[in-house]
């Protein structure tokens, strides 16, 4: 029962057109049945994004399940206390209205609803690997759109190095907002390079259809190359700096947490060797790739780099 | 409340059976395809909880004797403190088997530079001779001076344990702190016993002379 051969699995086995659209038809009832039922229908069905683009840089290998995905999250704000607070707890959040202020060294700053932000460019599929900083793995078919093209809109000044994100904080939502353990908002950073880099996407979906509360929606960053904390939930505001924005985990634990993240497999955390990863489904560890197996792509950003010092 | 020997055999057997439930809820979970998206985690962090537990209500036994006058509990710690152990062992072979899948350079190098598997891993090691000198035939054989000095480091090993929780957690450590202000008061009630003790030997001695 534990171990799995998804190499046997076909990706097109895993979610077939019909039934994906039975799905639908059938989260509708059951939406219908809940609205009836009194009970909040958003927590049934989720918006959906058809006619998407598929991506050269997506992956081949099957991705996770819906509900692997959806269930076993670190989503800080929502609770220190296991994986699976974050979808039991999540569902509260008020996803709309939403707005985006993009702030900083730009020409033209300002604020997108997220309305807007949906159309700003066509939406892909990105299957991507994602490596957490635990020593576990997944494969997660996001929905989204390279953050370049959002940051084009506000045309970044010459002196703009970094990006900051900054993420929502509702403390009558959020209980875990009332730990100090960390500097709340959660904030986090990429070199001005990475964020352009076309790998790097805000994902707004998954599965072909908004994302659950749990991953970050309405809308996240996805930065496959580094450590899952580096990629922020629920962003509400895009700084453009000079400066090595500050970020949450590095503050907590500088010698644990540092700005880059990359994923290196030699470079190992305080509290977990990092040489190998459990993908979620499957039983044997297999061994982490560096730069999570993204390093045609992204290797050239680092050139020259000591990234032993830079982790 | 003094239970006849039928009473206390009866009382060892439902008791015997109710220390298995924790292992029995991981079947469970198994069964109804309930151990979430990272089993082996769940496995590992369950069994590794009830052997703090277990370290727990085993050193509960000693204060609960002293405050309730039920001297016949100390007749169900040998079982107790051997859960404890047997909890360990499985904690240790998920991490070695599941876990690790036999790595063994892999183990080494996590036992020699992670503090919190260090710590486990000691911890562990220390519980054997416990394990090892828990019937009536070692009891005799070592003495019981000899036996009841060996089985104190249990404190150690309840310290360490605690220790090995604290360093695992990534920031949040309300569950440990619980953990370590239990420990704590089942220590300090033993410290205070002997301080108080020791007054009244010193008292005595002076009324003598």
């Amino acid at each position: 029962m534990l171990i799995k051969r998804p190499d046997d699995i076909a990706p097109s086995e895993i979610t077939p057109r019909s039934l994906f659209g039975r799905r639908r038809a059938f989260i509708k009832a059951a939406g219908a049945l809940a609205l009836a039922a009194g009970l909040p229908a958003e927590t049934w069905a989720r918006e959906a994004f058809p006619g998407l683009q598929k991506s050269a840089f997506s992956t081949l290998e099957p991705p996770n399940s819906l509900r692997d995905i959806a269930s076993y999250n670190n989503f800080v704000e929502f609770g220190f206390g296991g994986k699976s607070q974050p979808a039991e707890r999540a569902g509260a959040m008020k996803t709309r209205p939403w707005t985006v202020t993009i702030e900083g060294l730009a020409h033209k700053p300002r604020t997108f609803a997220i309305e807007d932000i949906l159309r700003i460019a066509p939406l892909e599929e990105r299957i991507y690997r994602l490596r957490c900083v635990e020593g576990w793995s997944m494969v997660i078919p996001w929905v989204g759109f390279p953050l370049h093209a959002l940051l084009k809109q506000v045309e970044p000044l010459g002196s703009a190095k970094y990006v900051e994100f900054v993420t929502h904080t509702d403390p009558a939502t959020m209980p875990g907002l009332r730990f100090s353990y960390l500097e709340w908002p959660y904030t986090e950073g990429l070199r001005l390079d990475e964020a352009l880099h076309p790998l790097t996407i805000l994902a707004v979906g998954l599965y072909g259809e908004a994302l659950p509360n749990q991953n970050g929606a309405p809308l996240r960053l996805v930065v496959p190359w580094k450590y899952g904390f580096k990629s922020g939930k629920s962003i509400v505001r895009i700084r453009l700096t000079d400066k090595e924005p500050k970020t949450t985990w590095n503050l907590a634990q500088p010698e644990e947490y540092g700005f880059y993240a990359n994923v290196n497999p030699e470079v190992s955390h305080p509290r977990w060797s990092q040489e190998k990863e459990r993908r979620i489904g499957e039983f044997f560890k297999r061994k982490t790739l560096p730069f999570n197996g993204y390093a045609e792509q992204v290797a050239p950003l680092y050139a020259g780099m000591d990234l032993r010092k830079h982790y | 409340m003094q239970p006849n020997p039928q009473q206390l055999s009866a009382l060892k057997a439902a008791l015997f059976a109710l220390c298995l439930v924790p292992l029995a809820q991981l079947g469970w979970l198994g069964w109804s395809d309930a151990l979430g998206a990272n089993p082996i985690e769940l496995i590992t962090r369950h069994l590794g909880k009830w052997t703090l537990n277990f370290l727990l209500i085993t050193l509960a036994v000693t204060p609960l004797r002293h405050l309730t006058g039920w001297h016949w509990l100390i007749r169900l710690r040998r079982m107790l403190g051997l859960y404890a152990f047997f909890y360990a062992l499985l904690h240790f072979l998920t991490y070695l088997w599941l876990d690790q899948f036999f790595d063994w350079a892999s183990i080494v190098r996590d036992i020699a530079k992670r503090p919190f598997i260090t710590t486990g891993f000691t911890a562990f090691l220390l519980l054997i001779p416990l394990a090892a000198t828990s019937n009536a035939a070692m009891v005799k054989r070592l003495g019981g001076r000899r036996w009841t000095q060996l089985h104190r480091s249990v404190y150690a090993i309840a310290l360490i344990g605690v220790a090995h929780y604290w360093w695992l957690v990534k920031k949040d450590v309300t569950l440990p702190l619980l953990y370590a202000v239990l420990l704590g008061a089942l220590l300090g009630f033993r410290a205070l016993r002997l301080a108080k003790e020791r007054r009244r030997q010193l008292a005595a001695y002076s009324r003598s002379r």
